[in-house]
């Protein structure tokens, strides 16, 4: 039997499964009326539950050249706010695609991207290194997706099923 | 297959007409000769000879394995797993099997001999049935029904007994309809709740009912359970858990539909020991074990494989809901199934047979689907359609059946089109 799961929680699902299926569609597989879809998606936009919807890319075949980079960042804790401050400053950049609070040996997991090796070094050289309260980083560039958010990228996995079974 | 198809009585012209036959046909089996083709396999030919076809026809999972258990059968290769194992399974797969079983269903099983792991449900009934029967037995089962169960009960020499179950009663199978069929000679009652092709769950009071009916006339009872997780509102109930019945039922379940796992073919039967034991001189001479490949990657799936579980069980609700709106929105006369993966819709309104409307159906819109008949002669009138496929092939062949039927019906009108 299936465990009892929200309304909300159901159709935040769905939509960060495919954010693309008309609300009838939602509609159908949650058992309301699209109306009700449509006003529960309202809301959860306006209060800034969902944030966005994005595209997932495989970049080798969109050929993008685009180069990616994860920076481990340590910090200096300031008084009374504790990472948040400069987290968010870091954070605002354009380049700063992702940007978590980590447990363990580094305080700031970055996700950079540029259109060059030496565009992302420079950023971590003379933006991030340079912030003060950034007391080291660690640069690794990213040279392979093989999964993206939850899907598999460039893997072409053959699931096919018998057209007719018992 | 005929629902109350009856074992024809032995013609003792028989042996004289074989020399007769065309070459070859002399030397098969009487009782194999008789059996007819399944209604599935002339279906599939034909699907298969067509290109671009949307299929609701499967009857398995759309997904693949969880990586997680195919991971530990590359891992049991690798560690050079590779030969036979006990006939009843491994030891360690019967202990899980064990645990399983008793948080399924609230019944224990003792690993050491209450338990044997199969290749996958079928080989269990196979097994099943053959320990059980003596020629002439009667097996009552309910109309229609997966589409082994007859042939097995043929293949074992006894005789099927279909008892027919009703649209207006959601395809439940009622004690009172079981109790008009307890007559000398039957042996055994196959019951499978959740069922295919319906969905259909027996209801516990009905089952309580017919719990007792078995023990009045001494049934051994075959409970295929295949589809035991799969229930969408209310939880699955064995038979075996009611009192005095665990002495008297073998419980058939595998691995296929819930972690997704057909090709692996593991199934396992659990029941009282003397039965088991039986069941087991015939797995040994024939199938001597499952593979153990499979055996390995099922203690994976039994350990670790509850959340996946639920994960599935709400993918398959969603997508039941979207179905069976679908269809009831296109003049579908169809009961929302409580269990397993698979709408039973009617077509009575259009005014077709079940293969006449499949086969245009599949001619003309692209989408395959089962006709009832396959399934029992209690299925004419009515169609399987599995939710299982992946969402995207569901809305594909919504789109496709909704444009068809506008062309070709207006609700519960005759063809227009195409006739």
């Amino acid at each position: 039997m299936s465990k009892e799961v929200s309304f909300s929680a159901e159709l935040l699902c769905l939509l960060e499964e495919n954010p693309l299926r008309s609300s009838e569609t939602l509609a159908k597989l949650l058992g309301r009326e699209a109306a009700e879809v449509e006003q529960e998606i309202a809301r959860l936009e306006k209060e800034k539950v969902i944030l966005a919807y994005k595209a997932i890319v495989d970049d080798e075949k969109a050929q993008r050249r685009t180069v990616k980079a994860v920076i481990e960042v340590k910090l200096v804790p300031e008084r009374g706010g504790g990472f948040d401050r400069l987290a968010q400053r870091i954070a605002r950049y354009s380049e700063v695609t992702s940007c978590f609070l980590m447990s363990g040996g580094y305080d700031l997991l970055v996700f950079l991207e540029g259109s060059t090796l030496q565009e992302v070094a420079r950023f971590v050289s003379e933006k991030l290194a340079t912030l003060h309260g950034v007391t080291s980083t660690a640069t690794h560039f990213m040279l392979r997706t093989y999964k993206e958010q939850g899907i598999l990228v460039g893997e072409a996995v053959d699931t096919s099923r018998l057209s007719i079974s018992p | 297959m005929s629902g109350s198809a009856m074992q024809p009585a032995p013609d003792p012209q028989a042996d004289k007409i074989l020399p007769f036959l065309p070459s070859g046909e002399s030397w098969i089996a009487r009782h194999v000769r008789d059996l007819p083709r399944s209604g599935i396999r002339d279906f599939f030919d034909l699907v298969q000879s067509m290109e671009g076809i949307v299929s609701l026809g499967i009857g398995e999972p759309g997904e693949s394995t969880f990586w997680n258990i195919r991971e530990q059968a590359i891992f049991a290769l690798e560690s050079g797993k590779t030969g036979y194992t006990s006939n009843l399974g491994l030891l360690r797969l019967r202990q899980a099997i064990s645990g399983y079983m008793e948080r399924l269903t609230g019944v224990c099983y003792d690993p050491e001999g209450e338990i044997l792991v199969t290749v996958g449900v079928s080989e269990a009934l196979d097994c099943a049935l053959r320990a059980i029967i003596n020629p002439g037995d009667h097996v009552l089962y309910a109309d229609p029904s997966y589409v082994a169960y007859s042939p097995s009960v043929l293949l074992a020499h006894g005789v099927p007994i279909g008892i027919p179950t009703r649209f207006e009663e959601e395809f439940q199978l009622r004690a009172e309809a079981v109790a008009q069929r307890a007559k000398p000679g039957v042996k055994a009652l196959l019951l499978n709740s959740p069922a295919n092709p319906t969905g259909a769950m027996v209801d516990e009071g009905e089952l309580e009912k017919i719990a007792s009916l078995s023990e009045r006339e001494d049934w051994v009872v075959l409970s295929d359970e295949i589809y035991a997780e799969l229930t969408y509102e209310k939880r699955h109930r064995s038979i075996a858990s009611f009192p005095g019945m665990k002495e008297r039922t073998v419980v058939l379940n595998g691995l296929s539909k819930a972690f997704a796992m057909t090709g692996f073919r593991l199934g396992w039967a659990c029941g009282p020991a003397p039965l088991i034991a039986a069941m087991v001189k015939i797995h040994q001479y024939s199938m001597l074990c499952a593979p153990i490949l499979s055996q390995e990657a099922g203690i994976e799936a039994l350990e670790h494989g509850a959340t996946q579980i639920e994960s599935m069980r709400r993918s398959y609700r969603r997508k039941r809901n979207y179905l069976w709106r679908s269809l009831t929105a296109m003049g579908f006369p169809c009961h929302r199934p409580e269990g397993a993966f698979y709408l039973f819709p009617s077509i009575l309104p259009f005014h077709l047979s079940s293969q006449e409307f499949a086969f245009r159906l599949l001619q003309e819109a692209r989408v395959a689907v089962v006709p009832g008949t396959a399934f029992g002669s209690s299925g004419e009138g009515y169609l399987r359609c599995s939710f299982s496929p992946r969402m995207g092939d569901l809305e594909e062949a919504v789109a496709r059946m909704n444009r068809w039927m506008r062309a070709n019906f207006r609700k519960g009108a005759c063809p227009t089109a195409g006739d």
